[in-house]
């Protein structure tokens, strides 16, 4: 497969808005990305898209224009947008089309999200009893790597305390305003250890990247990036997911473990090469154990990289430095592709106040969600 | 008060030391719960160990969504409950409810055990406990 690049990227703001309905946001983010890389709709030869919530991605053809494009629709969960973008990379890397989209959009209610026992093919009475919220994996997760690694409950604070930092300084975020660690230790609990302020919401936003060859990249003379690698993959036997009512009493594997090494494998780099990575942070908890699980650190260094600062923006591996999830909150089918949205930032020097002053050149992302599936994008300049 | 019912047919065993009713998979796996329909063919149904070490768990605080039926109406009259994974050695590490226990009680690999309470107004569920000294 040629290399493919990103000369395009476009974002509507996250969080809430009211006026404008998920698959809008959608258009808003294709249009800034088609501004971005100075093209028209009609450019635009394949497209993937898709939502978890807010309906089928080719019905933008109304509005962006119908110029008779093959537009696949993407539904794949928590990796919805990861999925588009590695099909708009085949799509472009086998030498088919030398111009693709890949969006990602969606709108969600207020509060956690509802699931359904029966569409996980799960018994009713795990729903009915109250087991059946991602909140509590999280937490049951967290919980038992806590006393098994030593992390602190100040650490899983000080995730979410640089979260809201990073959000104040990002046109995107959700959450503008900082939030000091105390106020956020003391919040009202979810589920121990993690209170309100360690959760992201579900939310609403759209992105939008436009992939290139390289060819049609020079003919531009584009500002791309490349993608170094995409990784996805599902759980392996025995591993431990949401919604699951009981686990293998054998340790499994990890699907985040899987995609983080074959990322790292096909980009021909390691964990020590990244110079900046957005890390699924569905809450605190999840942000310290993905960053062991994708390579970054050992089991239990979290504790100390967190007292150090090393995941700040001005730090050794600042890792998610738009707010992530926690402050841009986490419209399922976009959230993946804001992760992209913001290496391509990072990595072309447009971070604005939030920019890594290292000049990046690596830039990595990953994905986890139900039911056990886990993406990996590595980006290089 | 009207007779509680399981809230779910097969869930445990009708002993008077009721037992969760796993699956042995021709592998030899055990799995929780049994499988149900076409997925339960060649699975031996495996009534599991009343006793295990607890493997994790938290506290939900807030009232759960539908489909929710535990007592109460509203976040108001909600009372938070324990749940977390128990490990029945040898065999699988099951997500319960805990009762009889607060928080600040729960350690991991303590001993547990199982019972059955009432859950709302219509059902009995299952839930594991701390051990008790006998």
């Amino acid at each position: 497969m040629s290399d493919v690049y990103i000369i395009g990227a476009g974002i509507h703001p996250f969080g809430r808005t009211d006026h404008r309905s998920g698959r809008d946001q959608g258009v808003y983010a294709v249009r800034q990305a088609l501004d971005d890389a100075g093209l028209e709709w009609s450019d635009i030869e394949c497209a993937y898209g898709g939502s978890a919530a807010s309906g089928a991605a080719d019905i933008m053809v109304n509005e962006l224009g119908l110029t008779g494009l093959p537009f696949i629709n993407v539904a794949n969960g928590c990796a919805t947008g990861g999925s588009s973008l590695a099909s708009a990379q085949y799509a472009v890397g086998s030498g088919a089309y030398d111009l693709a989209l890949a969006t990602g959009f969606d709108k969600h209610d207020r509060g956690a999200f509802n699931a359904d026992p029966k569409s996980y093919g799960l018994p009713e009475w795990y729903g009915q009893t109250g087991m059946m919220l991602t909140t509590q994996f999280f937490a049951l997760k967290i919980q038992r790597y806590m006393q098994l690694h030593g992390i602190s409950r100040r650490t899983l604070g000080l995730v979410a305390e640089k979260a809201f930092r990073n959000g104040a300084k990002t046109d995107h975020a959700w959450r503008r305003s900082e939030v000091d660690l105390d106020t956020i230790l003391n919040a009202p609990m979810i589920n121990d250890p993690l209170t309100k302020y360690m959760f992201c919401s579900p939310a609403e936003g759209g992105v939008a990247l436009i992939l290139a060859s390289e060819k049609k990249m020079r003919e531009l003379g584009a500002d791309g990036v490349k993608i170094a690698n995409i990784s996805v993959r599902t759980r392996p036997p025995n591993s431990f997911e949401v919604f699951q009512p009981a686990i293998s009493v054998e340790e499994g594997g990890k699907p985040t473990v899987l995609a983080s090494k074959a990322a790292f494998e096909g980009a021909g780099i390691g964990p020590e090469d990244v110079d900046v990575a957005q890390l699924q942070d569905t809450e605190s908890g999840a942000e310290i154990m993905h960053m062991a699980e994708n390579g970054f650190c050992k089991d239990g260094d979290q504790e100390q990289w967190l007292a150090e600062g090393r995941t700040e923006i001005n730090g050794k591996l600042p890792v998610n430095t738009d707010g992530g999830c926690l402050a841009c909150g986490e419209p399922i089918g976009a959230s993946g592709l804001r992760q992209i949205y913001e290496n391509v930032q990072q990595l072309r020097g447009r971070g604005g106040a939030r920019q890594v002053p290292t000049q990046p050149k690596v830039g990595y992302s990953h994905v986890y969600g139900a039911p056990g599936l886990a993406a990996v994008a590595i980006l290089q300049r | 008060m009207s007779v509680l019912t399981p809230i779910a047919e097969d869930l445990w065993t009708s002993e008077a030391q009721p037992r969760l009713i796993g699956g042995k998979l021709a592998s030899g796996k055990i799995v929780f719960p049994m499988p149900a329909g076409d997925a339960a063919a060649e699975v031996e149904p495996w009534p599991l160990s009343r006793n295990g070490t607890l493997w994790s768990f938290t506290r939900q605080d807030f009232r759960p969504k539908s489909p929710y039926e535990g007592p109460g109406e509203s976040q108001h009259d909600f009372v938070p409950y324990l749940l977390g994974y128990v490990e029945i050695p040898g065999e699988v590490i099951v997500e319960s409810l805990i009762v009889d226990a607060k928080l600040d009680d729960l350690k991991l690999g303590m001993a547990m055990e199982l019972t059955i309470v009432p859950f709302n107004s219509q059902h009995t569920t299952f839930a594991f406990r701390p051990e008790r000294a006998a």
